[in-house]
């Protein structure tokens, strides 16, 4: 048992969710590997944003959810075990849907992190800082402007920014829920780029409508249902030769 | 049919739009007529020995300078003791208290008492501070009463201010690990700091207009010093200006008309800081 936990970066057991009465996850089993990029396809209201945001406890914000069964993360029931839900969510970056910097200057935005850390070293921020921004790049584009407002940026800009504040501090999970939803093609491509030099560092899990863009990216996919974990396999698997006909269904685009 | 349908319809639209500038130009021209009469009647009084003066019963050597200095002590003192517990409120009631029937019932409750006429504040200020507490008619008394009376108005103006920030903000810094507090104090009022500010200014401009509150509680007409602590008598702008106008004397009307400019110069120019604020923020958080 313990060995088999060691394997993986994050997991689920039977892990169900419910909003008030209504269930919207139902009994959902998953193994994620570390350095790896997961994609969740499914239909509107299917669940896997839901899913996503279970992983940094991001649902404990909406009042009347219940929760059962596991959650793992590096071996540790992150709803079972009394920790601290703040200095864990810090281990986990999140990207959101829509753009959502802060209104200060690009380098607090980055810089964030750190200083709920209570990182007050100049030097330690500017470093950190110009790291995060190297490796959502988007250095280039802003090493001059670091004391302009980040509500100037362009959409795609924005959502880099998001990328590099998550990034900032390290954590070893990133949670993208349709990080490039609401950007241009252009910015998405570089999105996409972005999630495949990323995978190197950490445990990337990303919701999408977009299905090429799951298949672009990840190295496997689940496809989720009305709550349900229908399938989750190799994305090559699930793209050319699902196991389940409500896969082949939703991937032809014969309803969803 | 449907030719006449529209034609009446526009006809309606036309009419309308008369009625609608004719009643705003009325309340428009009433506005001009007040201040056009005042300032006709008071500005030549406006000068130098008219702020430094103290009250006298000859309207020519009558100033307003314990009238000012009463004001602003006073406002200093209200300021203090509500702008602490209002923004704290605020903020509670928006981001921490639970949304449960009682919460309902008292997010109505303090915007009714908004709304309450402000010589109840003064009885009440009267009751409580003056002779149950004993404070006597003093400034802390006056204070305590006007900081009653701006409460509701910051605690609702925070709300509304908090209620502003997009939730996309909270679920970003919740999401990098912040903890409530952090949120609160490093995102939410930064991002909502302006529309705060204009509440306080808002409430600052009702404080000093404030005349019946002050009658209640004691303020003084004729008070030839100085107040040197929260513990002196007082008089206001207001009461002095109210004290005038029940002189029979022509020159204390002039005196009084003079007054009114000043505090009209004050509730206009704290308008004006309240308005320019909060454009100012609203380029900020949306460009």
């Amino acid at each position: 048992m313990e060995n088999e936990f060691g394997l993986y970066k994050l997991m689920t057991k039977d892990f169900s969710l419910f909003y008030g009465p209504k269930q919207a996850l139902k009994s959902v089993s998953i193994k994620i590997s570390a350095n790896t990029v997961t994609a969740f396809i499914g239909p509107s209201g299917c669940g896997k944003s839901t899913f996503l945001r279970s992983f940094n406890r991001m649902n404990d914000l909406i009042p009347n959810v219940t929760i059962k069964g596991e959650l793992m993360i590096d071996d540790v029931d992150i709803y079972k075990n009394m920790i601290d839900v703040y200095a864990y969510r810090k281990k986990i970056g999140m990207v959101f849907q829509r753009p959502n910097p802060f209104p200060k200057t690009i380098f607090e935005n980055v810089a964030f992190g750190l200083r709920i850390n209570g990182e007050k070293s100049k030097q330690v921020l500017q470093e950190a800082v110009e790291t995060a921004l190297h490796q959502a790049a988007l250095w280039d584009e802003v090493k001059d402007n670091l004391n302009k407002s980040a509500m100037a940026l362009s959409g795609g800009q924005q959502q880099r920014l998001c990328i590099a504040r998550a990034i900032a501090v390290k954590p070893s999970v990133l949670l993208m829920d349709e990080p490039a939803s609401a950007l241009d093609p252009i910015s998405t491509a570089k999105i996409e780029q972005l999630i495949y030099e990323l995978k190197s560092i950490y445990t990337i899990v990303i919701v999408t409508h977009n299905m090429q863009q799951a298949a672009r990216v990840s190295d496997k996919t689940g496809f989720f249902y009305l709550g349900e974990l229908i399938e989750y396999d190799n994305t090559d698997k699930i793209f050319t030769n699902p196991a389940k006909d409500a896969t082949q269904n939703y991937i032809t685009g014969r309803f969803g | 049919m449907n030719r006449r349908s529209l034609l009446s319809a526009n006809a309606k639209d036309k009419i309308f739009n008369v009625f609608a500038i004719l009643c705003t130009g009325l309340s428009l021209l009433i506005l001009v007529v007040l201040i056009g009469d005042i300032l006709y009647k008071g500005l030549a009084r406006i000068n130098w020995s008219f702020f430094f003066n103290l009250p006298s019963r000859f309207p020519e050597q009558s100033g307003i300078y314990t009238a000012l200095a009463g004001m602003f002590s006073l406002l200093l003192f209200t300021l203090l003791i509500a702008l602490p517990i209002g923004i704290m409120s605020g903020i509670y009631l928006q981001e921490y208290g639970t949304k449960n029937k009682l919460a309902k019932f008292i997010e109505i409750n303090i915007s009714n008492l908004a709304g309450v006429p402000s010589v109840i504040y003064g009885i009440l200020g009267l009751t409580l501070f003056v002779r149950t507490a004993g404070l006597g008619n003093s400034i802390l008394s006056a204070a305590l009463t006007l900081a009653l009376l701006i409460m509701p108005v910051i605690i609702v103006s925070t709300r509304e201010a908090i209620k502003a920030v997009p939730n996309s903000l909270r679920e970003a810094s919740f999401g990098m690990g912040a903890t409530r507090w952090q949120t609160i104090s490093r995102v939410i009022i930064p991002a909502s700091f302006g529309g705060i500010l204009t509440g306080i200014i808002l409430s600052i401009s009702r404080a000093i207009g404030e005349t019946a509150p002050l009658i209640v509680v004691g303020a003084l007409a004729y008070v030839p010093f100085i107040p040197e602590g929260p513990m002196d008598q007082f008089t206001s702008l207001p009461i002095q200006i109210y004290n005038w106008t029940s002189r029979p004397q022509q020159g204390f009307v002039t005196n009084a008309a003079a007054g009114i400019i000043i505090l009209l110069v004050f509730t206009f120019l704290l308008n004006g800081i309240a308005i320019y604020l909060r454009n100012r923020w609203y380029k900020k958080t949306t460009a």
